[in-house]
């Protein structure tokens, strides 16, 4: 993914006087592709990214044990040839636990996204786009959400249903999207009385129409950027809530769990909850590097 | 006085229906629970007729919209139920461990601005330079570190191998209960009963989780004063001044820092509100006897009585200081009129 | 006193190498009127404001010579630029909506200008500033001295800037394009305020702009510059005479109601002129 693309695509991507749309689109992509390359902390963050999700994906491969197996002779051993990372306090191999915990935390964050953009996008774009009572009336039920803070409504929530990763993706959900939805209502109004969208209308385009080929993609590229850095955050929620036992539940080897179970260890087999504390680290560390770096590039009045 | 009243005004507009909202999201989570409370309560082989009772005592035999109307009018009476772990109401339990919080909070947030903006300011003035490069990592480790994390790495390192911090909990066995408690808030309280001994005890237990807490805010709030100067310092009155022969100093901090102070202070409002939210981890690990500690505990006892009132009362002062923001927002900025 | 530059270059680092704004410009200024004209990049700003060191902190500065009243400004310090800049030397610019601090009064940002290079109290310094305000014709002083620049019009805010300006009775007044944000009436107004001021004060002027007849009505001598270098300097009076292409140039564009034109000539560029 360093190598410069090859003289003659080069150049094609790079042409001032682009044949197509497409080509247009892919020399704007090249553009913004190069732009980020020169950032040193950006591209280590991307690497990072790319590479927690190929080990997660990975992790049956790379595992070199089975997560859930418990070896109690074994218990609370420091790092070894047979076990990497050591054992945790049930004997299970931590360097496999975390390859297996970094799936659900990626697995969780993806999922939150999934939800929470479109939604967020959408309720945005509607809210701008036909303002009056409908904006109003969505604006207020953004503001209901984001009267609470983060962490403590996703408790709430997850206490009343069951503590479980479901719960905590619905959780983390409902509180993660009212930002989306403001964002995007407000780069919609700003689009919203422009020529083109004005002469949209007048070749007779339903609103519909206008708000999904128009108005939504001019909307993604800050909304990239804040979901970007938000995974970071969701990251930690999802850590949090696995810490205080109302997200995933041992003996699941999702990071904030494996964090809680171990604590009591934390002055003697300190590397126990240490490491997989600092692998929440790294990765909301590499999606916030990322996201910083996307928005330099897409969004640079947002710095 | 008038110009004061109306940016209240503007500011609370919002706030009636954003309550309402607060309180009917928090009654649906209530009733969203997939366990029949009354079951719950009287056990899986109690007579129907118990049952019966019970349901209608809790109201639950009637529809949900009625039960809303039950729910909101104990609400404006003050009862928000009972906890069943302590067997007090939530109302008396909420006022005996918010304090807490807030001393937590509030001790945070002031480390944490004594710290946050000048080095924010620093890394503004020096941009580019390795100095602001340091500071923009250590604030984004701030953003990336798990509080939890940095909590019980921070009772590792300065309570069992340095021992420059007493243990967990909010003061000693010795001293608990010692000093009449007038604001609830342990370092107030023995300062106004002037005993020093309970001060410097109750001060020793604050640094440890107060330190965590300022961490996360200190790094939000030096990246935000650092955009904020960054911005204004590209202003020309920025050149203005300095052709004016004014000392760097006061270049600095009279027009550029004079220009961000309005919205850093909404900043901070809302920081503070969102200590909240570190704090129920932090407490959870230092044992500091908080709303936080209140809610995770009344969570894994399935407290449900006690964890809605708890995030209710999150939600209200969250509200609180969001209206606040905005109302000193509009009172200090002489551009909005 | 004299400013004297000479060879000035001014560069700036970009993503695709340095490059150069100034290229090489020199002149002297007396105690007399300045104009600089130019278009927008031709380095009119950045010339005028590297007297008072007052540069972006990515400017690459170097010259032969570079000096306010025999003081070498490229080696100077910040603390002997500043009691150059206010004190000695003042600078308007173009725009007060953006060049007023928008938090403090009128008042207060003249008084401070007055307080920076005096001793007195600030009582004192709002006194002056209400003198000068009246000075640059100013009908209510006290209200304006109260007021905030959001709350006046683009030529109140211009008297506001010329009063901070003179608060501290500088020798040299750098006025860069100062009624180029303003309507046509008030332009005149403007710039015959500040002609008065400074010839009453016995004060050197530099005027910026891009429009020339207004510069040669008000100047003494006019320089042209054109991509970052002079390309022609010569007294105000003798401009109907100019002999660069470029001048000559943008005379043979200005509309004029006096002489009938079928067309009005467009500026065709010469290459040759960057060199």
């Amino acid at each position: 993914m360093s190598a410069a693309a090859p003289p003659g695509l080069r150049d094609w991507l790079l042409t001032d006087a682009p044949a197509s749309r497409r080509q247009a689109a892919w020399g704007r992509r090249y553009r913004l592709w190069r732009d980020f390359r020169r950032n040193p902390l950006a591209m280590a963050g991307f690497l990072v990214v790319v590479a927690l999700i190929a080990l997660s994906l990975a992790a049956p491969l790379l595992a070199t044990h089975d997560p859930g197996q418990q070896e109690l002779t074994n218990r609370l051993a420091a790092s070894s040839a047979a076990h990497w990372l050591g054992t945790d306090e049930l004997g299970r191999d931590v360097y496999s636990r975390l390859l297996y915990g970094g799936r659900i935390t990626l697995g969780m964050v993806v999922a939150v996204v999934g939800l929470v953009a479109p939604l967020g996008l959408t309720v945005g774009c509607i809210a701008g786009y036909f303002g009056g009572a409908a904006d109003r009336i969505l604006m207020r039920v953004t503001d209901v959400f984001l009267a609470f803070p983060r962490l403590i409504l996703a408790l709430a929530f997850v206490a009343a249903i069951r503590p479980g990763v479901t719960s905590a993706i619905a959780a983390i959900a409902l509180t993660a999207w009212p930002p989306y939805a403001r964002l995007a209502r407000a780069e919609t109004l700003t689009i919203r009385n422009t020529d083109f969208i004005a002469a949209a209308r007048l070749t007779g385009a339903t609103p519909w129409r206008i708000i999904l080929r128009h108005v939504a993609p001019l909307c993604t590229p800050s909304l990239v950027v804040r979901v970007t850095l938000d995974m970071s955050s969701i990251i930690l929620t999802a850590a949090s809530l696995g810490f205080l036992g109302m997200g995933a539940q041992p003996p699941s080897p999702e990071w904030g769990a494996m964090i809680a179970t171990a604590r009591r260890f934390i002055l003697t087999q300190w590397w126990i909850p240490l490491i997989p504390g600092i692998a929440i680290f790294i990765a909301s560390l590499a999606f916030n590097l990322l996201g910083d770096g996307l928005r330099d590039v897409l969004d640079p009045k947002q710095r | 006085m008038t110009s004061r009243l109306r940016a209240l005004a503007a500011a609370a507009a919002s706030v009636p229906i954003t309550l309402f909202g607060l309180v009917l999201v928090t009654f649906l989570i209530g009733r969203v629970m997939p366990i029949d409370p009354v079951i719950a309560i009287v056990g899986d082989h109690a007579q129907p007729e118990i049952i019966a009772a019970v349901r209608a005592e809790l109201g639950l035999d009637r529809s949900l919209p009625v039960q809303f109307v039950i729910y909101v009018n104990k609400l404006l009476h003050g009862d928000l139920g009972r906890s069943v772990m302590t067997s007090h109401t939530v109302v008396e339990d909420i006022r005996q461990f918010f304090p807490a919080t807030l001393e937590l909070a509030t001790a945070a947030i002031l480390i944490a601005v004594l710290l946050g903006v000048p080095i924010g300011v620093l890394a503004a003035v020096r941009q580019g330079s390795r100095i602001d490069h340091a500071i923009r990592v250590v604030c984004l480790a701030g953003h990336s570190v798990p509080i939890f994390l940095l909590a019980l790495l921070a009772l590792l390192v300065f309570y069992a191998l340095l021992g420059w911090a007493p243990g967990t909990g909010r003061i000693d066995v010795a001293y608990d209960g010692l000093v009449p408690p007038v604001t609830g808030l342990l370092t107030i309280d023995a300062l106004i009963a002037g005993d020093w001994d309970v001060l410097t005890d109750a001060l020793a237990h604050l640094v440890l989780p107060a330190g965590v807490l300022a961490y996360f805010s200190m790094a939000y709030i030096a990246r935000m004063t650092r955009a904020f100067m960054l911005d204004a310092l590209a202003g020309e009155y920025i050149i203005t001044a300095r052709a004016k022969g004014l000392s760097a100093a006061r270049v600095i901090w009279r027009h550029a820092f004079g220009n961000i102070a309005v919205r850093l202070i909404t900043v901070l409002a809302l920081v503070y509100a969102g200590l909240l939210e570190g704090a129920v981890v932090t407490e959870t690990v230092f044992a500091w006897p908080g709303l936080g500690q209140y809610l995770t505990v009344s969570l894994l006892n399935a407290d449900m009585n006690a964890v809605l009132g708890a995030t209710l009362v999150v939600g209200v002062t969250y509200l609180a200081f969001n209206l606040l923001a905005d109302f000193l927002y509009r009172l200090l900025d002489p551009r909005v009129t | 006193m004299l400013v004297h530059i000479q060879n000035l270059r001014i560069a700036f680092p970009s993503p695709h190498g340095i490059s150069e704004a100034v290229r090489g410009v020199s002149m002297t200024i007396g105690t007399e009127k300045l104009g600089i004209v130019g278009e927008s990049g031709s380095g009119k700003s950045l010339t005028a404001r590297s007297i008072l060191k007052l540069l972006p902190g990515n400017a690459h500065v170097t010259a032969d010579r570079l000096s306010f009243d025999g003081i070498d400004v490229l080696t100077a310090n910040e603390a002997a630029m500043r009691a150059i800049r206010g004190k000695r030397a003042g600078l308007i610019l173009q725009d007060p909506k953006f060049s007023l601090n928008p938090v403090m009064t009128a008042g207060q940002q003249i008084a401070e200008a007055w307080r920076a290079h005096r001793t007195g109290s600030q009582r004192e310094a709002m006194q002056a500033a209400e003198d000068l305000l009246a000075q640059v014709r100013i009908t209510d002083p006290r209200r304006v001295a109260g007021a905030y620049p959001h709350e006046l019009s683009g030529g109140m805010g211009q008297r506001v800037m010329i009063a901070m300006m003179l608060a501290p009775d500088p020798e040299l007044l750098i006025a860069d394009e100062p009624t180029s944000a303003l309507d046509a009436t008030v332009q005149a107004e403007i710039l015959r305020l500040l002609e008065d001021l400074v010839s009453r004060r016995g004060m050197a002027l530099i005027l910026i702009s891009h429009d020339l007849p207004l510069v040669a009505h008000f100047c003494d001598r006019v320089a042209v510059m054109y991509a970052g270098r002079v390309v022609e300097e010569l007294p105000a009076a003798d401009l109907s005479h100019a002999r660069h292409g470029y001048t000559r140039g943008l005379l043979d564009c200005l509309p004029t109601l006096s002489t009938a034109k079928p067309r009005l000539k467009v500026m065709a560029r010469n290459p040759s002129w960057l060199a």
